[in-house]
């Protein structure tokens, strides 16, 4: 039979009863719905997360405090071991160094009070982290070596304390009840999941490490970041830094190391595995729905053999021969299932923008993004689910015989 | 399709067909049965309940195969086919009537014509082809009807449409008044006796009415699974 024949037979069959259709197919509808939707969402979130990673810049190392595995407590990272990183003769590929210090503080002005991070570095800590000015200076050399009382805070935090987010330059604010003047004002770049740059402050790390941290360890800071000279050099510079390193904690050969070095492909690496460990949970929890949907559409298509016991014996009688059988109904399951398949995908779509737009009211920058092989795989797995399950079906209905079948009741 | 020779259309000789029930119950349905059947001939196939009738009847209609002995339709020897090389012959060489119509619920009076020639390895101008057999049996008014909108009679002359469509070498009609009102079972009949007459339609009617029987040229009848009259050769 022309196959274009065979696919309107079977969709007139599928249409002549939509509400048990619907209901068969309702399982791959909210199986491949719900795998479109987290696809999407997991790839915004994705997008999100690996953009934020990139914008540390591909040259930089992080040093953390603490090796992979000693149960002791480890040295603190201090200005000392970020000098000793400075020194070119020590560690020729290393560009920039930039100690950082991160701490809660309360900024205020007149009645105006809220909390934000603020953080504590070098000069060169805007470069390294891509830091723009819209207006003012960052910290200098000079206000580091002197500790100013000196900060530079992002548009979002001018907007709420001072009013407005230009034009602040020179006003005094007070940060944990002692004043500090605003030398700068950070480009807007708009929040990321983690944290709101716009709502973030800059200053001298002196200055952070007199007023604002209490240290237990003299010159201690939380982390520094290592510029390497360039992409090439990036092994190089690891290497230097985790010899410099070992001097300045003085470690003995059969010590590990206090401190672990992670770069941006690092940290990328880590990343990309959590996106493909979720992944493949999604495609798990796909598998299981659409066998569920499967089932669904197979137990409908025998109880439709069944019924259709008679036809089956008049079609044979008529001429067609088992492959014609066999066709018919797994045309009628596979285009069953291809039809969840597809209203799934709007299911899945309709889910990505409905997130899209809670995401955006809430200020939260995640972007689902319905891939379109996600689609054609969703769309071309929900077809083989419908030929498979409806195989034995429809063996079923091509192997009946032609008298049984006519005289069945 | 129909071979203008002398010979019979159907030709069957010492035709056996047993059921095995389990164990040592078997049921002989027919016992060395043979008959000729000549184009266009109308045969009235009649018998009670349990003669074999309509296993001698799904046996002539490539439905099932005998057990024994052997069957030629059209020169064709049937008994030796397997399952898809019959469904071939349904298509090209007979053309089916059954008691109950059994038209497709879903498809208009042309689609349920068409049936027959999608099976088929012609399937050019299916539609024509239809309208022309609906034409034929005087419903080319209700080319669009789905059965449920025909009257029983409508619907069992767009059976004898369906069954005209890809013309066979012989129509088999099994009970085709049976589920009718008189009048218009002998409408259906009339119309058969007219396809017999006018186009020398080779019919075969397997029915319990003796009034449909009497509109036949030959009766045979059968019982216990021989045939006890009308036989030939």
């Amino acid at each position: 039979m022309p196959f274009l024949r065979v696919l309107k037979e079977a969709l007139t069959s599928i249409f002549s009863n939509k509400l048990r259709s619907f209901l068969t197919v309702l399982g791959i509808v909210i199986g491949v719905g719900a795998v479109i939707g987290m696809l999407s969402i997991g790839a915004g979130a994705s997008e999100s997360i690996l953009g934020q990673i990139e914008s540390i810049g591909t040259n930089s190392i992080y040093v953390m405090r603490g090796g992979q595995d000693d149960g002791g407590t480890p040295k603190h990272l201090t200005l000392t071991d970020a000098e000793a990183l400075s020194n070119r003769l020590r560690a020729p590929h290393i560009l920039r160094v930039s100690p950082v210090m991160t701490s809660q503080a309360s900024f205020t002005l007149g009645d105006n009070s809220l909390q934000t991070s603020v953080f504590g570095s070098y000069s060169g800590y805007a470069d390294v982290t891509g830091v723009e000015m819209a207006e003012g200076n960052y910290i200098s050399d000079t206000d580091v070596n002197t500790r100013s009382a000196v900060v530079v805070i992002g548009p979002d935090l001018a907007e709420r304390l001072l009013g407005r987010s230009s034009g602040v330059v020179g006003s005094m604010i007070r940060l944990n009840d002692f004043p500090y003047r605003v030398v700068g004002v950070t480009k807007a770049v708009g929040g990321t999941q983690f944290s709101n740059p716009d709502m973030q402050a800059y200053m001298p790390i002196t200055t952070m490490q007199m007023r604002v941290v209490r240290q237990t360890v003299p010159d201690s800071v939380q982390y520094i970041i290592i510029q390497a000279q360039d992409a090439q050099s990036i092994q190089l510079a690891i290497d230097e830094a985790q010899q410099v390193l070992r001097e300045t904690h003085r470690l003995t050969p059969r010590q590990a190391n206090d401190f672990t070095l992670t770069n941006q492909e690092d940290i990328l690496d880590i990343a990309n595995s959590i996106t493909n460990i979720l992944t493949i949970l999604l495609a798990g929890i796909a598998g299981i729905s659409l066998l569920v949907g499967g089932i669904g559409i197979m137990n409908i298509m025998l109880v439709t053999v069944t019924e259709r016991t008679n036809e089956i014996g008049l079609r044979k009688a008529l001429g067609a021969r088992k492959a014609d059988i066999l066709q018919q109904f797994l045309t009628e399951s596979a285009l069953l299932s291809l039809i969840g398949g597809v209203l799934g995908i709007g299911l899945g779509w309709v889910l990505a923008l409905i997130v899209g737009a809670v995401a955006r009211n809430t200020g939260a920058p995640l972007v689902p993004v319905v891939q379109l092989e996600a689609v054609l795989l969703a769309t071309l797995f929900a077809t083989l689910v419908g030929v498979f399950f409806g195989w034995y079906p429809a063996r079923q209905a091509a192997n009946l015989e032609p008298v049984d079948a006519l005289r069945y009741e | 399709m129909t071979e203008e020779n002398a010979g019979p259309v159907i030709k069957i000789r010492d035709l056996t067909k047993v059921f095995h029930l389990g164990g040592d119950n078997d049921v002989h349905a027919l016992r060395r049965v043979s008959l000729d059947i000549f184009p266009g001939e109308l045969v009235a196939i009649m018998g009670p309940s349990g003669s074999g009738k309509s296993t001698l009847m799904n046996i002539i209609g490539c439905l099932d195969s005998p057990t024994g002995g052997d069957y030629y339709l059209d020169g064709i020897k049937v008994s030796d086919l397997v399952d898809d090389e019959l469904a071939v012959v349904r298509n090209k060489k007979i053309g089916f009537i059954f008691q109950k119509y059994n038209l497709l619920a879903r498809a208009n009076a042309v689609e349920n014509v068409e049936l027959p020639l999608r099976y088929s390895d012609d399937p050019s101008n299916m539609t024509e082809r239809a309208k022309e057999m609906l034409d034929l049996v005087g419903l080319s008014d209700r080319l669009d009807h789905k059965p449920n909108e025909l009257s029983g009679g409508q619907q069992q002359r767009v059976a004898v449409a369906r069954a005209l469509v890809n013309h066979p070498a012989i129509i088999l009609a099994d009970e085709p008044t049976g589920n009718l009102d008189s009048v218009s079972g002998q409408e259906v009949m009339d119309l058969l006796l007219k396809l017999n007459h006018d186009k020398g339609t080779t019919i075969v009617v397997v029915t319990h009415d003796q009034d449909v029987a009497n509109q036949a040229q030959r009766t045979i009848r059968l019982f216990d699974g021989k045939i006890v009259e009308g036989e030939v050769g």
